[in-house]
């Protein structure tokens, strides 16, 4: 009973606790069973959590008994009870995954390191979902953002080192705009507990520093979230990076930072004043239309698939930020279930090409480049793998069955309730650029031939196939049994949307 | 006036590192520009805690002016991010160095898109 | 009842699976697909009775949205279009079996395996019990043909496919979907209901713009300018031109355009709208002909005929009378078992002769006899000559149209009966009345194989069988007008 009272601590504290474990054995095998072991152990504790939550609403938690507002509380609402299944669950699912392929990517003996990285990055995810202190935000984006860059610079591509390097000086532009606007923040009320800056929040937030803080925040973290034009950092990094960790990443960094993104304006300044007094919903839907439209069509001329889809999700970002810019129980919704929809699709198609390339890579040499040409004919050698992205991809387009469909569904309804049959259109159009670039493969993968002197002819290995289809069948269930995805996101935004202030 | 007189020195360092970070091309001198920026924030944090004449809290009857300690606390914690941002980004930029033979922005550009072209030619 | 229905869409997807594992055994593989095909026609053929008998049986599954549940429901144009559907998948399966060997494609398995899909989507649709059923199977139905459109794999299919993804997904994304979603948006429900759901306070202009994005938005009804795909989707093998492109596929867009007037927005809501929609309706009628008489390539010309027997369909449901609905209704089963024949013959004389364009085919029913007669039945039927079934299905769109006093509709129909025998009657001419050509380079050849000749023999007893004795098919029209128990 007394440890079922400390889940949300040992939420963070167990993979916390994880990575300098992993150091101090300076092995790979027990730094993987270590890792491995509370990210399972956190996707447990995430479920119970979240169940918990669905049974009995908020949990607050007092971390080491200091009573907030003084001490730090770690706070569990609808909303970020459903980001700690995502976040958790992709490290899980994950981590087997990246046994197998960095294998050919990362020397075997910072092995070790790798797994405490991605230890202390699932910390710092897991961290930001769950606190209620603006700081201690602050600090477990550092720690998630510190060890992802080390994890992207693991790449064996020495662009991976320009990679982490050019997200370095991004991120840390961001996370330092995040820790000026809780500055002011905590300067206008005295308080960095978010619960309980909300009320004092409302009395300054249209002064001078509140609307900074606002605006430095909005910009720190639209720089996390890849928000266009503040993407550039996004592609090389899913590009370089090591297989698994494009997955991770792709599936998690950026979802949490929409999630910090979302607590700030809904619950912090309040939907009312920062959607109903200021610009920033127009700012956000053009910023949002031009992600969707032109990051999915900068996708379609790509000639690598891991760039190709990491314009596609700047192109999906687009939607959650639209989504939130309609400021409705609808749009919301859909931009949080679309969080999880698409963190689920991207990451099972960055899973199954990473075995793809694991399969095309020798010892002696970096992973070669996915381009459209290596890929050619890929299906004969590996039909599930390439069946997989496809139906990965046909969750990208939104079509019926899979999970993608689910939140355009909502997205659309959210734009029609508006009255903005513009925005129907646009947002179906974009999802046609996303036909356009899942057809490029389909086509280079089942019509092409295979380039000469390709030795294939297997599919890739099979630790690396089943972490990638079991998320597309995830996708797929998700697709037809909305009830956990749309019933919380739907909830969550019932308590965010228009809840006070 | 004093509380002025800071502000002007933290927006100036804010600046300054910003511009330095977006100007320059050489990947330490970048980094510098990036702690210049992070260290603004310290100040941005700490001065308004700090009252002159005030004390460390120290509950005594004999110091009723003490300073805010919760802000130094929490740019002890800054500090240390800071600190660590630094050291990774230097590390990188080593690494940088061994992979390219140069830590000009530029001249990393030009190889990359160098390998670029010849993987593009390599596959047609 | 329930278990019925479920069995009949849950069959053909276990049929694929079986395929599938007997992929390395041909024999085996057919086997399985006819029994399949076979068993699940009688599934459908038992919910016959008791849709005739005024009952809609029907199942929910799983809620997707709130309230807005995948669910079927067997009503009598869904009960036509999936005995159609599951009626003609034996013998095209029996056809494809003659034609895959005849012409040793490759990947037979897969053929089957889609194949079996695309039937099971087509049933999903004809017993969808709401807009949101219909959209997933009408999706799925896209995307499982589009191995099929393109399974020679070669750069012509490549392109074919494209045309084909495009204006299908791309009309059914833009239109349709957003169709659906206001009306669920206006309605609070997309149940398929007698009378119409659309809320009477809709004004006139929305009506029209929501009627415009069903209608384009269906693009597998093949409006103009939305009917490209059809040509397009001829690179295919000609079982799959056969069964989908002239009988599944297309024929789930004209369903769905029937469904959505009569249950979604219902003759008394339409009334005095569809005037413009009669126009494109009758202007696609009328070009499409034209392309198809002008077209020398035997399947491109099968094709444009397609488009233009299926805004019969589309003309007949917006003329709103209860006797052009029934025509409607009727249309579908004898224009799939007559263009079934037409296409099944274009398999076999390529399979025989490798000819594929008409002036290449002097003298042909010389040596395909039994291929040749079977066409001329088919084309009689198409063009409405008594005693085929086209003939029936073509007076009930005529009186419909005329007890409304539509004048001008009945002149299309005329006039497009006049082309539709200036387009088939002159093969039927070349093949029996010319002498052969003897500089033939690719040999003597007979009959087709007996596979496809049996198959053809088969469809083309069916316009006749059917016109004989339509009783329950009438009876099932008309229960769509008349109401049954909802």
């Amino acid at each position: 009973m007394a440890l079922a009272q400390h889940l949300p601590a040992l939420q963070v504290i167990l993979p916390l606790i994880s990575a300098p474990l992993a150091i101090l054995f300076r092995r790979a095998g027990p730094a993987f069973l270590i890792v491995t072991a509370a990210a399972w152990l956190s996707f447990a504790i995430a479920i119970a959590l979240f169940l918990q939550v669905d049974a009995s609403g908020l949990i607050s938690y007092p971390m080491g008994n200091w009573q907030p507002p003084w001490g730090i509380e770690y706070r569990l609402d609808r909303l970020n009870s459903f980001m700690l299944v995502l976040v958790s669950g992709m490290a899980a699912i994950v981590l087997p995954y990246a046994r197998g392929s960095i294998e050919r990517e990362i020397p075997h003996e910072s092995h070790y390191m790798f797994y405490a990285m991605l230890g202390l990055c699932l910390t710092g995810l897991l961290g930001i979902v769950i606190t209620g202190d603006a700081f201690n935000l602050f600090v477990f984006l550092e720690v998630s953002s510190l060890s992802t860059y080390v994890l992207i610079a693991m790449g064996r591509d020495r662009r991976a080192l320009t990679a982490a390097y050019q997200y370095l000086i991004m991120g840390s532009i961001g996370a330092t705009f995040i820790v000026i606007g809780i500055g002011f923040l905590y300067l206008m009320t005295g308080t960095l507990n978010l619960a309980d800056m909300v009320p004092r929040v409302a009395v300054i937030e249209s002064s001078r520093p509140g609307l900074a803080a606002l605006a430095f925040i909005s910009v720190g973290v639209s720089l996390k979230v890849a928000l266009f034009p503040l993407h550039q950092w996004l592609p090389n990094a899913y590009t370089y990076a090591p297989s698994s960790v494009s997955a991770f990443l792709a599936a998690t960094a950026t979802k949490v930072a929409l999630y910090a993104l979302i607590r700030f304006y809904f619950t912090v300044f309040g939907d009312n004043f920062v959607f109903g007094k200021l610009p920033l919903p127009e700012f956000m839907l053009i910023l949002s239309l031009f992600a969707m439209l032109f990051a999915n069509a900068i996708a379609i001329f790509q000639d690598n698939l891991k760039r190709l889809f990491a314009y596609s999700s700047v192109g999906q970002i687009g939607y959650i930020t639209l989504g939130l810019s309609f400021d409705s129980v609808h749009g919301v919704g859909a931009s949080i279930m679309h969080l999880f929809n698409h963190g689920v699709a991207k990451g099972a198609i960055f899973l199954l090409i990473g075995g793809a390339v694991a399969r095309m890579t020798t010892r002696q040499a970096a992973p070669p480049a996915p381009t459209f040409e290596r890929i050619a004919g890929l299906s004969k050698a590996m039909p599930l793998t390439c069946f997989g992205v496809v139906l990965g991809g046909l969750s990208l387009i939104g079509v019926p069955g899979t999970a993608g469909f689910v939140s355009k569904w909502y997205l659309v309804l959210a734009a029609m309730e508006k009255g903005q049959w513009w925005l129907v259109g646009a947002i179906l159009v974009s999802s046609l650029l996303a036909v356009a670039y899942v057809w490029r493969f389909v086509e280079a993968a089942y019509f092409r031939a295979p380039p000469a002197g390709r030795e294939t002819g297997k599919e890739a290995p099979f630790a690396l196939l089943i972490p990638g289809w079991l998320l597309i069948l995830a996708t797929l269930w998700f697709g037809l049994d909305t009830s956990f995805t749309a019933g919380a996101a739907l909830d969550a935004a019932q308590q965010l949307v228009h809840s006070g202030n | 006036m004093l509380a002025h007189f800071t502000n002007v020195i933290t927006v100036f360092l804010m600046v300054a590192g910003l511009f330095i970070i977006t100007a320059r091309g050489n990947l330490i001198k970048k980094l510098v520009g990036l702690s210049l920026f992070q260290t603004s924030v310290y100040l941005l944090y700490i001065t308004p805690g700090k009252l002159i004449g005030g004390t460390a809290p120290i509950l005594s009857p004999a110091y009723t002016v003490y300073s805010n300690p919760l802000p130094h606390v929490l740019i002890l914690t800054a500090i240390v991010v800071g600190v660590s941002t630094l050291a990774l980004g230097l590390a990188l930029t080593v690494r940088i160095r061994e992979a390219y033979g140069s830590i000009e922005e530029d001249e990393i550009l030009a190889l990359d898109h160098s390998v670029e072209d010849d993987e593009a030619r390599e596959s047609h | 009842m329930d278990s019925l229905i479920l069995a009949s869409l849950v069959l053909p997807v276990f049929g694929a699976a079986g395929i599938l594992l007997a992929g390395r055994w041909p024999n085996l593989r057919e086997s399985v697909t006819i029994v399949t095909a076979v068993a699940t026609f009688a599934c459908v053929v038992q919910l016959v009775e008791p849709v005739l008998a005024g009952s809609q049986p029907g199942v929910r599954l799983f809620e997707l949205f709130s309230g807005l549940p995948v669910a079927f429901r067997v009503e009598p144009l869904g009960m036509i279009f999936a005995l159609v559907a599951s009626g003609l998948w034996i013998v095209s399966s029996i056809y494809s079996i003659g034609y895959m060997r005849g012409n040793g494609e490759h990947d037979q398995t897969r053929f089957y395996v889609c194949f079996a899909l695309s039937i099971a989507a087509a049933l999903g649709i004809a017993f969808s019990a709401n807009l949101l059923t219909l959209f997933l199977f009408y999706e799925i139905l896209t995307l499982i043909t589009y191995p099929l459109v393109t399974h020679s794999r070669t750069e012509k299919a490549k392109r074919g496919g494209r045309v084909y993804l495009a204006i299908l997904m791309g009309t059914s994304m833009l239109f349709l979907l957003p169709a659906i979603i206001y009306t669920w948006h206006v309605a609070g429900t997309t149940d398929f209901r007698v009378g119409g759901i659309l809320p009477a306070t809709l004004t006139p202009g929305a009506l029209t713009a929501l009627l415009a994005l069903y209608m384009f938005g269906i693009g597998k009804a093949a409006l103009m300018p939305f009917h490209r795909w059809l040509p397009a989707a001829m690179v295919a093998p000609t079982p799959v031109s056969a069964l989908l492109h002239a009988v599944a596929v297309v024929k789930a867009g004209v369903f769905s355009v029937v469904k959505v007037v009569a249950y979604v927005f219902g003759a008394g809501v339409l009334a005095g709208q569809t005037g413009w929609l009669i126009a494109v309706a009758a202007f696609t009628i009328l070009a499409a002909s034209i392309v198809a008489l002008r077209a020398d390539n035997f399947k491109r010309r099968l094709a444009y005929s397609t488009v233009s027997q299926l805004s019969y369909i589309v003309l007949a449901a917006v003329v709103l009378t209860p006797l052009s609905t029934v025509g409607a209704a009727l249309h579908i089963v004898s224009h799939a078992l007559g263009k079934i024949t037409l296409f099944f013959t274009a398999g076999a004389i390529y399979t025989a002769a490798h000819q594929t364009e008409i002036s290449q085919f002097d003298g042909i029913g010389r040596r395909m006899p039994w291929t040749m007669t079977a066409f001329t039945i088919g084309s009689l039927s198409i063009i409405g000559i008594p005693p085929f079934v086209g003939f029936v299905s073509k007076w009930y769109i005529l009186s419909g149209a005329l007890s409304a006093g539509m004048l001008q509709v009945a002149a299309v129909f005329l006039l497009s009966t006049l082309l539709n025998a200036a387009y088939l009657l002159p093969i039927v001419h070349r093949a029996f009345f010319r002498e052969p050509v003897h500089d033939d380079h690719h040999g003597e050849h007979g009959e087709a194989p007996p596979f496809m000749v049996i198959a053809v023999c088969l469809t083309a007893a069916g316009t006749l069988a059917v016109a004989l004795f339509p009783d329950v098919l009438v009876g099932l029209a008309q229960r769509i007008v008349s109401g049954g128990g909802v």
